[in-house]
């Protein structure tokens, strides 16, 4: 019996062994998200696939849901996912903390800039490659200018006042995100431009007068010059009403530059279309400039070896001019001096980013493990502001609960008071 | 010889064992593991292993003004909702229980919200319920009438989603009643003719009474999936704006997958599992009632 055993395991493994060895085509699975930048790498996989004999198993997700993806299957233990795009100011510390990425020690990060590495490491470990930079803007709509006799605003004050003017019945004055949690990375610019933060030294800051101000004044300026019901809107509902020629002005990233003067999608022309840097607040001019999205190799992957060479191939700089040209902003700074790309992009996307480069926040918005819960705290102040036009008394004592709520949660994750 | 005698004597617990088996591991498994989750302090994001913190979820999320504002707002949907389907639907079924031209193409196209996904007829009503651009404010000033905020606004995005539950699920009410009044035996309508009642009368005190089981049926079948409702919701406000249609369910999704505390979400969901059970129990004890 026991021999029978014995013969009948060593015939197994041998079986085992020789498919191995004929199992030449190596597989990964790969998660991307539904962004410009996922879309650009699934149209080129088939090439990669062509010159390292891997086979590449994609999926695509929409971010929260990729997010909610990776975080049960990393979780639960349960996760064949060997590469993946991440959010590194939404799920980075979250991640890293719980050891999901697989430490790039080797990359080369020559090309990307220090703010932007900033979030892409632990100490002095990355442990993703950034992919795509954001930044704040301002879009507006050249034409309704002109005919006001108006010139695109610097301050904020000259923004209400614009907004005032252009704001009618047919059209909104302007327009942002409204939708509580949604709007926080969009109020984050008009916060640093107060001279107020969200966290400082990780502890929640945003119940400052500062703050408050900046608050107040994004709930003023949208609840009397925004689009109706803009308390449930976010970008999606708002690219919309931008392209049907609905709104006059728009403050969001800059990613969205490319949709907004696609023919195919807006019923306005794109020589009528203008884009400029938000404007400067009582304190400061610092909008956002995040990388939004990176990509990185599971930890857990059991096969490394062929991830870090997809990840390679989807981070190259041939990929990254690939998505410059396709108005995607990309976070290596060498493609912003190429020639042949500068040529082709936007030179408003290229004079904002210098600006946002310069003086700009690297975070849009509270960066902390608990992000998503935090961002739901502040939602609430945005939207109470909204609903009053800035006017709310109750605005300075629900920021401290606020704020004592998300010093909560830095403390149950052991970040509170850490830089 | 021995042997068949064995089976044939545990036949009885041999045969339905399979379904005891699936219902034990599909149904009360996971009942019993989010009960036991609901002692722990599991988060995803600490990075920390869980641990045993015996009462303290239920404390933290029944202190929490936002749970019992869900709780509030998923009972006052779910009882608005299923009111306003059981008498519309009743209404719908008594009227199509004639014969008329067209009643078997009526009756199809009633199927039709019913076959539709829910997340596909959220999105459309949320084109609809667009205050700058969709069609409802579109009809209500042709008509003259004051425009809405529909979903944008915290105080009618409630009855705005009760509209778009009604639209789908009123006709499973009208299906379910019109097949009791199918199955009605003619005689005591004969007798209230005989008697000299009038049609209103036989509506009130015969056909209604008759009825009133198979009402009933369907309303319990409506308020436990009412309760639960999660689909429309989460397609068209995502619980928004704020919290405003922020149900159990959707906070039990929010806060097992986009906060990741598993412990105090499943607080939230036994709390939803809890009120589905009494509600049901509550409307069989009703049902024999009526029925006896």
């Amino acid at each position: 019996m026991k021999k029978m055993l014995t013969s009948t395991v060593i015939l197994l493994s041998s079986l085992c062994l020789t498919t191995g060895a004929f199992a030449q085509t190596k597989e990964i699975r790969v998660l991307l998200a539904n962004h410009p930048y996922g879309e650009l790498l699934k149209t080129v996989i088939p090439e990669f696939e062509k010159q390292s004999g891997i086979k590449v198993n994609f999926e695509s997700l929409q971010e929260s849901q990729l997010t909610t993806k990776l975080t049960t299957e990393f979780a639960t233990k349960s996760s064949s996912v060997d590469v993946f795009m991440t959010r590194p100011l939404q799920e980075g510390k979250m991640f890293n903390k719980n050891g999901w990425y697989e430490p790039l020690a080797k990359y080369d990060f020559s090309d990307y800039p220090k703010p932007v590495m900033s979030v892409a490491s632990a100490g002095s470990t990355p442990y993703l490659v950034p992919l795509v930079t954001e930044w704040q803007v301002l879009y507006y709509r050249k034409d309704l200018f002109q005919a006001a006799g108006i010139a695109v605003p610097k301050t904020l004050v000259e923004l209400e006042e614009a907004a005032k003017k252009l704001n009618s019945d047919a059209v909104a004055g302007i327009a942002s995100r409204g939708k509580g949690a949604a709007a926080v990375t969009q109020l984050s610019s008009y916060v640093y431009n107060y001279g107020g933060l969200y966290l400082d030294k990780g502890v929640a800051v945003f119940d400052q007068p500062a703050a408050i101000d900046a608050i107040r004044y994004y709930g003023k300026l949208l609840g009397t010059y925004g689009p109706k019901g803009v308390t449930s809107m976010s970008w999606e509902n708002i690219m919309p009403l931008f392209q049907a020629g609905k709104v006059a002005m728009w403050t969001d990233a800059s990613v969205f530059y490319g949709q907004v003067v696609d023919p195919a999608k807006t019923q306005i022309p794109a020589a009528n279309v203008g884009i400029a840097d938000l404007p400067a607040g009582p304190k400061a001019q610092s909008p956002f400039i995040v990388t939004s999205w990176g990509i990185a190799v599971a930890n857990q992957s059991k096969n490394k070896e062929a991830a870090l060479k997809f990840l390679d191939w989807a981070s190259s700089k041939d990929l990254a001019v690939k998505g410059m040209l396709a108005n995607i902003t990309m976070a290596r700074s060498s493609v912003w001096k190429d020639p042949k790309v500068l040529e082709a992009v936007n030179p408003g996307l290229v004079s904002t980013r210098a600006l946002a480069a310069e003086k700009g926040n690297a975070f849009d918005r509270p960066y902390m493990s608990a992000v998503g819960e935090a961002r739901d705290q502040i939602g609430e102040l945005i939207i109470e502001s909204i609903n009053s036009k800035g006017e709310s008394a109750k605005l300075p004592e629900m920021a401290k609960a606020k704020a004592a709520r998300v010093n909560e949660l830095l403390k149950d994750a052991g970040e509170y008071g850490q830089p | 010889m021995r042997r068949p005698s064995y089976i044939e004597k545990y036949l009885p617990i041999l045969f339905p064992l399979p379904a005891v088996i699936f219902i034990a591991l599909l149904m009360i498994f996971p009942i019993l593991y989010t009960l036991g989750l609901s002692f722990t302090n599991w988060n995803l994001t600490s990075g920390m292993p869980m641990s045993f913190v015996g009462l303290r979820n239920f404390g933290r999320v029944f202190a929490e003004p936002r749970f019992l504002d869900a709780v509030w707002r998923t009972l006052s949907f779910t009882f608005l909702a299923v009111f306003v389907e059981a008498v519309l639907g009743t209404v719908i079924a008594l009227i199509l229980n004639r014969t008329f031209i067209g009643k078997s193409l009526t009756k199809l196209l009633l199927l039709l919200p019913l076959v539709a996904t829910p997340v596909a007829v959220g999105i459309v009503f949320n084109l609809f319920y667009d205050p700058t651009i969709g069609l409802a404010n579109w009809a209500l000033s042709s008509l003259g009438l004051p425009q809405g905020l529909w979903v944008s606004d915290a105080n009618s995005v409630l009855v705005s989603l009760v509209i778009v539950d009604v639209w789908q699920w009123t006709p499973m009410i009208t299906l379910i009643v019109l097949a009791g009044l199918a199955g009605l035996s003619e005689e005591p309508f004969e007798a209230a003719r005989v008697d000299g009642a009038t049609q209103w009368q036989v509506l009130r005190y015969v056909t209604i009474p008759m009825v009133m089981p198979t009402i009933l049926t369907a309303v319990i079948l409506r308020l436990i999936d009412a309760l639960k409702t999660f689909d429309i919701i989460f397609a068209m406000t995502g619980g928004g704006p704020g919290y405003a249609s922020e149900t159990l369910n959707i906070m039990g999704f929010k806060y097992s997958f986009e906060y990741f505390r598993m412990g105090q979400a499943s607080v939230i969901l036994i709390a939803l599992f809890f009120f589905v059970l009494l509600c049901s129990l509550g409307i069989m004890k009703l049902r024999s009632t009526s029925e006896s």
